[in-house]
């Protein structure tokens, strides 16, 4: 393996409370090579967001830090480029202007305007938006907002792309067919992506390597799962595949059993035992 | 903004009447009609049982003959004038061919303002300081939302400010007009700086407190997709703050321009100002058998003027508005 692209050491961050810092990650240690697809899978409140906003630079590690390409990594940038859980359209801008405002910021000195046109259409074909490209976010579908999201973050070129829970809010369905073609894209660009996700199947059907994080306080990297599937993968014939079911069940029995999370029933909204709205 | 967009909500409106139901429709239409006719009943009698020093308190029906009569004054007086100006021009024509140096003087019409007049001097008194009070409220709602050094700094004095009546700060301002608006020939009238500068200082606040709330609760992912693309201040208050604050800025213009509309009156009538307010009060001085009706056509007409005036801002906000959704209420 050559020098790695991506490499957080030691990250750790504390948040103030009234009751004095809290500590919610701890001795992150992660290499990641170019062009790989790396997830992070955790129960909820356990900081895989965190990880990622400090990647982003959206957030300041208290303790390590982020290097990217030799250069470390202090504030958010368009290199890294975040498609986001809630897709964060600009609701007053259609498809394409969303996508027009990130090009522009990107390429707006490089590309003429008739260059910056083309990547546009270009970057919202490839997520097959092409035929919506002029509505409005309030026109179009969950699904089709988080294409135009993702469109977004691929239109920046970006070394690295960080996903946070990008299909968490939609459908079974919606969500089958934006994995397809997120593996398409990959398969095409060879983008370096991280990506959070609570869903143990995504995990394994997307990624060359999952990295799996213990419960906070003081959450950190519990283990590494290298996934050595072919590629292009097909989510019909891996249903009956006993490496991806052995791969499975390892990542199930990391997250029901060594790290199981005892949470009285009913209390999930209410009592937060974990500061989730600080950690998540 | 396309022609498209611009018609949508027209077309959206059109499927709605389409869906009610014509018992439901015929209420919308009828209840509003029947309200009226009761107040008016309830006017007319209670009128009748109230006698003052000027007369019986007028009902709907000599409220509506006083509206008829303060407009053919209107056309009367504006008669007037034009013959004025006629016969000047003719004097001055004469004596020029009398005497070819003679630079002629055109003089200004010396009758007294109409009621319809008034109106007008308000409006544009109200429309202006209102103006002036929105070029500053809004630039400094916006820095005050984004900073929250900014918005400590400027708290309290907003605090204080904010709930000071029009009527305090109204000697104060006249005064300082006074003293600092001195010109030869100058493009305003006194009285009118002296009552816009009154609106714009009670009708700052609502715009300003809405626009600085707007401003500090933009959603957080929009802030952050702005920090990723590390979008320029400018470029990033173009783009992300003013869409977002659009609906509290307008929430807080139409209060503003409400307190504007009910601010300029009462100072209108505390200094003599022209304007409504200086109608109003010279009929009461008048005490005439007519002045109560006349300054109940005044009352009615304030109000409509003052539905008026939301409305149009309601109308503008929809217009600017990204959301089309905008209730009207």
């Amino acid at each position: 393996m050559t020098k790695p692209h991506l490499e957080l050491t030691g990250v750790g961050i504390d948040f103030p409370t009234p009751k004095g810092p809290f500590r919610a990650l701890d001795t992150v240690n992660l290499k990641i090579r170019e062009g790989e697809f790396v997830s992070l899978i955790g129960h909820s409140g356990c900081g895989k967001s965190t990880v990622l906003n400090i990647v982003a630079g959206l957030h300041q590690a208290t303790r390590g830090g982020v290097v990217l390409d030799g250069r470390e990594v202090n504030e958010p940038g368009p290199e890294r480029a975040v498609v986001f859980q809630n897709h964060s359209l600009l609701p007053w801008l259609t498809a394409w202007e969303n996508v027009q405002l990130a090009v522009k910021r990107v390429f707006g000195k490089t590309m003429t305007k008739h260059e910056m046109k083309d990547w546009i259409t270009h970057n919202l074909e490839l997520v097959h938006m092409g035929h919506a490209m002029h509505k409005r976010p309030s026109e179009i579908s969950g699904g089709m907002k988080q294409r135009v999201g993702i469109a977004r973050a691929l239109a920046m070129q970006p070394k690295v792309l960080l996903m946070d829970e990008p299909f968490g809010a939609l459908d079974a369905l919606t969500r089958a067919h934006l994995q397809d073609s997120l593996m398409d894209i990959q398969a095409q660009l060879g983008n370096t992506v991280i990506m959070i996700t609570h869903d143990v199947d995504e995990a394994v059907l997307l990624s060359d390597r999952i990295v799996m994080m213990t419960n906070g306080p003081s959450a950190t990297i519990g283990e590494v799962l290298d996934v050595n599937l072919a590629r292009p993968r097909d989510r019909i014939a891996l249903a009956d595949d006993s490496e991806y079911n052995r791969l499975r069940s390892q990542v199930l029995t990391f997250l029901y059993e060594k790290q199981r999370k005892i949470e009285p029933i009913g209390s999930r909204s209410t009592a937060s035992p974990k500061k989730a709205s600080e950690v998540a | 903004m396309t022609l498209q967009s611009t018609f949508k909500p027209v077309v959206r409106l059109r499927e709605h009447i389409g869906d009610i139901n014509p018992k439901a429709w015929l209420s919308a239409a009828l209840l509003p009609i029947v309200g009226v006719l009761v107040f008016l009943g309830l006017w007319q009698l209670g009128a009748a049982q109230v006698d003052t020093s000027l007369g019986q308190f007028p009902g709907p029906a000599v409220v509506y003959d006083q509206a008829h009569a303060l407009w053919d004054e209107h056309r009367t007086e504006r008669a007037k004038e034009a013959a004025f100006f006629e016969r000047q021009e003719e004097r001055n024509a004469a004596r020029v061919a009398d005497d070819p140096t003679y630079e002629p003087r055109i003089r200004d019409y010396p009758g007294k303002p109409t009621f319809i007049d008034q109106i007008g001097t308000s409006l544009v008194t109200v429309l202006a300081g209102f103006i002036l009070a929105s070029l500053i409220a809004i630039p400094a709602g916006i820095l005050i939302g984004l900073s929250r050094s900014a918005y400590q700094a400027a708290n309290p004095i907003i605090q204080v400010f904010k709930p000071v009546s029009p009527l305090a700060w109204l000697p104060l301002v006249t005064m300082v007009v006074s003293a600092v608006y001195v010109s030869e020939d100058p493009m305003f009238e006194k009285s009118f700086i002296t009552s816009m500068f009154t609106v714009t200082l009670c009708c700052l606040w609502p715009t300003l407190i809405n626009t600085a709330v707007g401003v500090a609760n933009i959603e957080q992912d929009l802030v952050n997709v702005s920090q990723v693309l590390r979008l320029p201040t400018l470029t990033h208050i173009r783009t992300i703050v003013i869409p977002s604050s659009i609906p509290m800025m307008f929430t807080g213009l139409r209060v503003s321009l409400g307190i504007a509309w009910m601010v300029l009156i009462a100072a209108e009538m505390l200094a003599q100002n022209p304007g409504l307010g200086k109608f109003v009060w010279d009929q009461f001085q008048n005490g005439s058998s007519d002045s109560l009706g006349r300054i109940m056509v005044a009352v009615l007409v304030i109000g409509l003027i003052g539905y008026g005036l939301d409305r149009t801002m309601l109308q503008l906000q929809k217009w600017v508005s990204w959301d089309k959704s905008t209730e009207q209420r």
